[in-house]
């Protein structure tokens, strides 16, 4: 294959572009700076771990069908597994996100790391609605009488019926998954591309103190005389 | 450029590339034994609470439970769909056009812009249709469809009236609701002939049936068991209404969705607690402070927030202590 059919090819410009913004050291790097010692860090694996589980049970579920849970103490297990992973989703992403905002984690030309974790808590948000709507029980029935009039006085709700179960149904075991997961993909390869954001300057600091061992860390790093590429 | 602005740029892009690419210290971060013990963690966690604490399944209100438990509930829901006085015949869009029932935030009216797209004709798809789908056999039942149908809508109304006001005299013995007698015309064979089809389970099966086999749609039988007083009462005893912050909560001692604490938050505060707008204005409240979160990193002010509030010195509080004691 020549340089010059590599230039105009699709798939080498991909392949380039992936080797320059997210090469293997920095996609999946064995160490962090200095300043990533504290464990407010540790929700954001916890979401995703939390997220993990959410799915797995949520498949499980699916495997035997919508009404199995009601049915079988198996199910009704599941079912738990799914309703406390969910919670325990929720728990970890809010301090995630709190954590993110007062640490202004979206300096350093992070917006977009900021915009698509948030768009990703939103659609978490309609992910868990829609789980609530397809329990086919009390609490769904209500949650669908209620919710329904603030989706219509959207005008949402003419398009997204919270009373057609197999609309939402669908909705929460294929769509909003989708969308959530895609999101939380672009999410952790846009932390992985900028980093985690360093800390404000301190007082009376102009600059990133680097110190004489960040300068050894960085040689280290970098195998050259310091400055991180 | 002046002196302060030249130097005012070469901080500005001296901090921004320190921020873009951190120049300092490194130390060892293994990110996938964190990973895997953040899934070990939270799938022990996840197994402790479903095994301890379960998960709720109150069984679902059926128009046969309904009509079993509180006939005089649901007849009295029934006369409303017949006569259009229930909540869902005067609903306006997305079910019906009812003049001035849509929302609005000032002058518009999202609701009514997305226009009537699930239509429903109360008196038609929830009693008449229903019951003229057995109405085969039961020559007294077609009869008093044909004469209703027939009638003039002040003949239906005088109809209706009439045996609304009787309803509030009415008793129920051995599942039958006896209504004193009246001149209610066809009314009273329709109002029977609902409330023996709820009973019979009848009624929750024709709300869903359309020409396909398989039904997944319940949006008829949920309006109309939304228009009786049983399936609030329920509510709340479960805590659930809107005013008992319902929409974050689940039955029982359950957690339920305290995500959306802030939407139900503004339900419980004047004007909106009061408002016939509520749901369009918390809606549009709600959809704001959405942007706003999603666009913080593009609002100057918001932004600063973290910067004015030095909560971030407790996260790196080691890392500024290193730098204090150099």
């Amino acid at each position: 294959m020549s340089v010059q059919t590599d230039k105009v090819q699709w798939s080498a410009r991909v392949r380039e572009s992936a080797e320059k913004n997210l090469p293997p050291s920095q996609l999946l790097p064995d160490e962090q700076p200095v300043y990533v010692h504290s464990w407010i860090y540790v929700f954001g694996a916890l979401s995703i771990a939390a997220f993990g589980v959410v799915l797995a049970s949520g498949l499980w579920l699916s495997l035997e069908g919508p009404t199995w849970w009601h049915t079988s103490s198996v199910g009704l297990f599941v079912n738990s597994l799914h309703l406390w992973s969910a919670e325990l989703f929720f728990f970890f992403m809010v301090i995630h996100l709190w954590g993110k905002f007062w640490m202004a984690a979206w300096r350093g030309n992070r917006s977009m790391t900021w915009v698509t974790g948030s768009v990703a808590f939103l659609a978490s948000i309609g992910t868990a609605f829609t789980g609530y709507l397809s329990q086919q029980n009390f609490a769904s029935q209500w949650i669908a009488s209620q919710g329904k009039d603030g989706l219509n006085a959207a005008g949402v709700g003419a398009f997204f019926n919270v009373l057609n179960f197999g609309q939402m149904l669908m909705w929460h075991i294929v769509l909003f998954p989708l969308v959530v997961g895609a999101l939380i993909v672009m999410h952790v390869l846009l932390v992985r591309k900028h980093g985690v954001v360093p800390p404000y300057p301190a007082e009376g600091q102009d600059e990133f103190d680097t110190g004489p061992e960040a300068v050894v860390d960085v040689q280290r790093r970098t195998g050259g005389e310091g400055g991180a590429s | 450029m002046s002196t302060a602005a030249a130097r005012f740029a070469k901080a500005r892009k001296r901090d921004h590339r320190h921020l873009e690419a951190w120049t300092g210290g490194y130390r060892p971060y293994d990110l996938v034994k964190e990973l895997v013990v953040a899934v070990a963690v939270v799938v022990v966690l996840t197994a402790i609470l479903a095994a301890l604490f379960s998960s709720p399944d109150d069984q679902p209100v059926t128009l046969a439970r309904w009509a079993r438990a509180d006939a005089k509930d649901f007849t009295t829901a029934a006369l409303s769909e017949l006569n259009g006085s229930s909540d869902t015949a005067q609903y306006g869009p997305p079910y019906n056009s009812t003049p001035g029932a849509a929302q609005k935030i000032g002058p518009l009216s999202l609701q009514t812009l997305a226009g009537v797209r699930i239509p429903i004709d109360a008196a038609h798809d929830l009693v008449l249709q229903p019951l003229q789908s057995v109405a085969g056999d039961n020559p007294d039942l077609q009869t008093a469809l044909s004469q209703y149908r027939s009638a003039s809508p002040s003949q239906q109304n005088a109809w209706t009236d009439a045996y609304g006001k009787a309803l509030s005299s009415a008793t129920v013995s051995g599942g039958q609701l006896q209504v004193p007698p009246g001149d209610y015309g066809p009314v009273a064979v329709i109002m029977a002939s609902e409330l023996a089809l709820a009973r019979s389970g009848g009624l929750d099966g024709a709300l869903l049936a359309t020409k396909q086999f398989y039904q997944t749609d319940y949006t008829k039988p949920i309006l109309f068991i939304s228009d009786g007083s049983y399936f609030g009462n329920l509510a709340s005893s479960h805590n659930l209404l809107g005013e008992q912050w319902g929409m974050m909560n689940e039955t029982g001692n359950w957690p339920g969705q305290p995500w959306l604490w802030l939407y139900t938050f503004w339900y419980q505060i004047p004007p909106f607690a009061s408002s016939g707008n509520a749901d369009a204005l918390i809606w549009g409240i709600m959809a704001l402070l959405s942007v706003i979160l999603v666009l913080v990193p593009f609002i100057p002010g918001v932004r600063s927030i973290p910067k004015w509030i030095p909560i971030y010195k407790l996260v790196w509080r080691d890392y500024y202590r290193g730098l204090a004691s150099r």
